[in-house]
């Protein structure tokens, strides 16, 4: 592992956070003086305590919520008339955060409905999607019939089905049990391994970051700030294997310390 | 580490998913297309009905009590079944009147609670004169509507709707806000428009609050409807239940009242049901009211 990647050795990044600061209305900082770039097709996690303005960050670059100060670009992105950049993005809420009055493959469509997609076409795609998932033959089921992780499993779906560049995640599987969790991580991985999309995960666990990134982006709390940028050096497509190797146990011990630093100083 | 170094053995090698950990419903035997379960809920309420009515029959001859006082329910079914040209008249008229303004009071309240849900301003602005409409009591304008309206039918239906729209508007303005918020957030993601939200997003979301709202002024319809004719009190072969209530009062004529009472009770009973049966077919697919879970 090795701190401080940095940002000049790679071609235009996908996403160039300056200088962000975010305060909120009752005077909260949630996030000062960011800067991040991240690079098209990495797996990066932010990984802190809770406060320490990960999912505010998530939130501002998928552009819910404006920074009160810096910029964020996205430089090979397209941009509106207005000069808004429109990037192709996916999210994935804590929640699942499925209609509950439409079928599996009817929330997967959603993206693809409200761009305008012709139906046919967009039942296809979506149909595809969920099978990638694994839940081939919930298409017809309603969210009230899945288990949690079939209910992530969609959620990632829908997220997908447009095909982003980057694919944004807001502790996505922190609800989750322990086995769950980890089929979840390897289905996720094996998806982006495949589909090469940018990934960034929000998490507060060590073992989680370390297992899915190629960098972890550590922060603090109070304000909200970046403490460290790690990389994980470890070959991909990782499976249990790494999960059990040394080398797994010595990458989180060192992600370990670096949280522990940037939460006692 | 050491508890993270144990975990292979507790994670299956499959990259199945958790399907097996999806909620169980319960799949309950039915008596001719019911469920075991609800025929207490029919049977018992009849069994005391019948109990009821024969110890009122027992009662009435017993103490002699004049039929002009408290008819027995045997006289009732038969002025009932006597009666029933001009009763059913009556009841055609009362029905038309309160499907009218239901239908009305569904049409202008979902339509003012969208109207209100895209514009604060509206809604600040018009919201306390609906609430003004509701909380002035309809026995009190009915006869100002007569006045104004001329028709009587219409000045009816007036009535019967002013009653029964409001808690289609409240109702339905609750629910169209109280659509899931990060599912708002991933609408705006999506750039989706005002339309695209309204009709995937929040009309959706106030199916059950509507539903809800439909219920109470299914049966406000027919109260709007009744009250208002009795402030009416109009006569003629055109004339509904509440009328012929009034009618036989004055005539004296108990056992026929109580038909037209009953008649009245019916509907209501009919009309609940009705709506019942509409809120259970929008939401048994997905909506936590629809399902019996095991524990």
């Amino acid at each position: 592992m090795t701190t401080g990647a940095g940002a000049g050795h790679k071609p235009r990044p996908l996403v160039s956070i300056r200088d962000v600061s975010k305060q909120f209305a009752n005077g909260t900082i949630a996030v000062r003086d960011v800067n991040l770039d991240l690079a098209r097709g990495e797996f990066v996690s932010l990984l802190g305590p809770s406060g320490c303005g990960k999912s505010t960050l998530l939130r501002m670059i998928s552009g819910l919520g404006e920074p009160s100060r810096g910029a964020i670009d996205w430089p090979t992105s397209a941009h509106d008339a207005a000069g808004h950049a429109e990037p192709d993005l996916g999210f994935v809420f804590q929640e699942p955060t499925l209609m509950p009055w439409a079928t599996a493959l009817k929330n997967v469509m959603l993206p693809l409905t409200l761009k305008g997609v012709d139906k046919r076409d967009a039942e296809a795609t979506s149909a595809n999607m969920l099978g990638l998932v694994g839940l081939k033959g919930f298409e017809g089921s309603y969210p009230r019939e899945l288990s949690g992780g079939m209910k992530m499993r969609v959620s990632i779906a829908r997220a997908l089905v447009t095909r982003p560049s980057i694919l944004l995640m807001d502790e996505p599987f922190a609800a989750l049990d322990e086995i769950t969790r980890h089929r979840l991580n390897d289905d996720l991985l094996k998806l982006w391994w495949e589909q090469r999309f940018t990934a960034v995960f929000v998490t507060h666990s060590v073992f989680e970051s370390v297992y899915l990134s190629q960098r972890i982006v550590v922060m603090a709390a109070r304000p909200g700030r970046i403490m460290a940028d790690l990389t994980v050096d470890a070959p991909h497509p990782r499976d249990e294997l790494f999960r059990t190797s040394a080398q797994y146990a010595d990458l989180c011990r060192m992600a370990s310390n670096a949280l522990g630093k940037a939460m006692h100083g | 580490m050491s508890d993270l170094t144990a975990s292979p053995q507790t994670v299956p090698q499959d990259s199945g998913t958790d399907a097996e950990n999806r909620p169980i419903f319960v799949q309950e035997d039915r008596i001719l297309g019911i469920a075991k379960s609800t025929w207490p809920g029919i049977l018992a309420p009849i069994i005391i009905g019948i109990f009821a009515l024969g110890f009122w029959e027992w009662i009435v001859q017993y103490r002699q009590i004049p039929h002009y006082v408290l008819p027995g329910p045997w006289l009732i079914a038969k002025t009932l079944v006597a009666d029933w040209g001009t009763l059913s008249g009556s009841l055609w008229i009362t029905l038309r009147i309160t499907f009218a303004a239901l239908i009305a009071a569904v049409t202008v309240g979902v339509a003012l609670a969208i109207v209100f849900t895209q514009s604060k301003w509206l809604e600040m602005s018009l919201f306390p004169y609906a609430v003004i409409l509701q909380v002035t009591p309809v026995v009190s304008i009915a006869p100002l509507i007569i006045i104004w309206v001329g028709d009587i039918n219409l000045s009816l239906l007036i009535c019967a709707w002013i009653v029964a729209f409001f808690p289609i508007l409240s109702n339905t303005i609750l629910g169209l806000n109280s659509a899931d918020h990060n599912l708002v957030n991933l609408f705006q993601l999506y750039k989706a428009n005002r339309w695209q939200t309204l009709r995937y997003l929040r009309l959706p979301a106030a199916m059950p609050y509507f539903l809800g709202g439909l219920k109470i002024s299914g049966g406000l319809a027919l109260i709007g409807a009744v009250v208002a004719e009795f402030v009416a009190g109009s006569g003629g072969n055109a004339s509904g239940l509440a009328y012929r209530i009034l009618e036989s009062g004055y005539q004296l004529r108990i056992p026929r009242m109580f038909a037209a009472l009953i008649m009245i009770s019916v509907t209501g009973i009919a009309i609940f049901l009705l709506t019942s049966w509409i809120s259970h077919v929008f939401l048994r697919k997905w909506h936590e009211s629809a399902i019996k879970r095991e524990n």
